[in-house]
């Protein structure tokens, strides 16, 4: 369990990022953090794994105050993917970048051979383990940097905008490599834009504003709430403005829905023919 | 001839074991809006590259065949004189702003163009307006957040005023009306005559805008056409590019005997067209 109490931080004393914010995520959840550029998403989840300190508040996982661990300590815990993979990744295989985590951790070579090559695999970058990451396109960095990651396991993992330069596929991939690790019980919290990401597989969202938040809960009640959507600089999800639209004729189609297949069960109702 | 043109050209970057463009065939008419868009590693960045140059001039590499930009072969002129031309936005905001706050990092393209003063300032104001970056004037570059670097990035690169307009996956980094208020502008300028060559995956944001869509696989151009004609091909399904939803609608209800009278690119325009089929 994560669990954040009150937590204020100021950059340098001149940029105020977190004014204030409490929640409390549990083992096991998959939560999205969304809301507008500069709204100290980034912040926020940097002192989950303790790259920043609270300047007001504490920062708990399970029941230990962070204020007394290291962050080699929390890191064993607590991985965290940049946004930018360049701030992250500096050898020069990519192979090697896989494997320097697990290293680190203390496992031995067969154990991270064999985890690194199970996460390259899923993420589909296994062919270019001897590729130098700098030679790689951008959406391909970035998996290098998750991989980087996942690959030691962590009991909670915390990703920076994870979709960025990814095609239809590999978000699918991705996706699927978070559901299993979530399932295994591990904690899975990402910051993105991405809203259509986080319709089809989030159950959670956390929308902020201007260092705090704004809504908290069920990923289709927040981001089908326009006042938040507002503050928080979102838009609505496609099947949401459809149905708004649609909603405006036909009484029985939520303004709500978020999923395509409510979508399409709605509008094949409207147009009378069944489901074949 | 058409503002840029591909002929028959290849390019294969040092060290690499596989061409990352293969026999590249398009032409561009100025005024278009041309979404490029495809697998990642597909050879998008690197199709940005070449058209401005950087690309086979800074990244080298083996080449065959010839670009052509305003008539100017790229192999040939160099990028400071092709960048007038076309302007380009990178994936990485971050690795194109140089200098210490967000006045002079505008500035510095038209400055190095010789554009004369008093011009320069005039530009700088309008962009700052454009970008809403007001709050951010005498901020360093490199302490801003990814979204406000990407809107700086643009705004550099439209004080050059090019002709072309090229940008890697613009709005990445953007919150979502952000990323709505960049494609607006994008789109009216595009309104106004200048050509956009925008490299995006989230086809649901740009796909009403664009004038054309040009699909890349490995290398080579699998698919060229309007954003409704190359959205409902199987084909992108199968290489996972990111149809957008109103347009998955569309293709289901037609394997349902449903025919939408058009195909759909956004929420409204398949709200509005059930509405059509639903009064016949």
């Amino acid at each position: 369990m994560i669990m954040l109490e009150n937590i204020h931080f100021t950059y340098e004393g001149i940029y105020t990022a977190l004014r204030g914010v409490s929640l409390q995520i549990d083992s096991s959840e998959l939560v999205a953090i969304m809301g507008s550029n500069g709204a100290g998403k980034t912040t926020l989840i940097k002192h989950i794994n303790g790259l920043l300190r609270p300047q007001k508040g504490r920062v708990f996982l399970d029941d230990r105050n962070t204020s007394h661990m290291s962050v080699a300590e929390i890191a064993r815990e607590v991985g965290l993917v940049f946004q930018n993979p360049d701030h992250q990744l500096f050898l020069d295989t990519v192979e090697k970048e896989v494997l320097f985590g697990l290293k680190k951790l203390g496992f031995s070579e067969d154990e991270a051979n064999e985890k690194a090559q199970a996460t390259l695999e899923k993420l589909g970058i296994i062919d270019l383990v001897e590729r130098s990451p700098f030679s790689l396109s951008g959406g391909e960095r970035k998996r290098v940097a998750l991989a980087s990651v996942l690959a030691s396991q962590p009991r909670i993992l915390a990703l920076d905008e994870p979709t960025i330069g990814q095609d239809a596929l590999q978000k699918r991939y991705l996706a699927e490599l978070l559901m299993e690790m979530n399932s295994e019980g591990k904690t899975v919290i990402v910051v993105t834009h991405d809203i259509e990401f986080v319709i089809e597989h989030f159950p959670r969202t956390i929308a902020m504003a201007d260092g705090r938040i704004i809504a908290d809960g069920p990923t289709g009640s927040v981001l089908s709430n326009q006042e938040v959507l507002n503050i928080c600089s979102l838009t609505s999800p496609q099947m949401t403005q459809a149905a708004q639209a649609l909603g405006k004729l036909y009484s029985d189609i939520s303004p709500r829905l978020t999923q395509l297949d409510e979508l399409e069960y709605a509008i094949m109702q409207i147009l009378g023919s069944g489901i074949q | 001839m058409a503002l840029i043109s591909f002929d028959n050209f290849s390019f294969k970057y040092i060290g690499a074991d596989s061409l990352a463009l293969r026999k590249i065939n398009i032409s561009i008419d100025e005024g278009e809006y041309v979404v490029i868009t495809g697998p990642s590693g597909c050879g998008k960045t690197t199709l940005c590259r070449a058209i401005n140059g950087l690309v086979p001039q800074f990244h080298r590499g083996y080449i065959a065949g010839h670009v052509y930009v305003d008539s100017m072969d790229t192999r040939e002129n160099e990028v400071a004189t092709l960048s007038t031309i076309a302007g380009m936005v990178f994936q990485q905001p971050e690795n194109q702003l140089v200098t210490l706050n967000v006045e002079k990092e505008i500035a510095f393209g038209p400055e190095n163009l010789g554009v004369p003063p008093e011009e320069i300032r005039i530009r700088v104001e309008e962009l700052i307006d454009l970008f809403d970056l007001t709050h951010l004037r005498d901020k360093h570059p490199h302490e801003m957040s990814g979204g406000e670097q990407q809107r700086v990035a643009m705004a550099s690169t439209l004080a050059m005023k090019p002709r072309i307009l090229v940008a890697d996956e613009p709005t990445s980094n953007l919150d979502p009306k952000s990323a709505e208020s960049i494609l607006k502008i994008l789109s009216s300028l595009n309104k106004q005559g200048m050509t956009i060559v925008l490299v995006e995956h989230r086809l649901d944001l740009v796909a009403q805008d664009a004038s054309r869509i040009i699909l890349m696989n490995q290398g080579s151009i699998v698919a060229d056409g309007t954003p409704k004609e190359v959205l409902i091909m199987g084909l992108c399904d199968e290489i996972g590019v990111g149809v957008p939803k109103a347009t998955q609608i569309y293709k289901r209800l037609h394997l349902h005997g449903i025919d939408l009278l058009d195909v759909p690119l956004s929420g409204e325009e398949l709200a509005q067209m059930v509405k059509e089929v639903s009064r016949r």
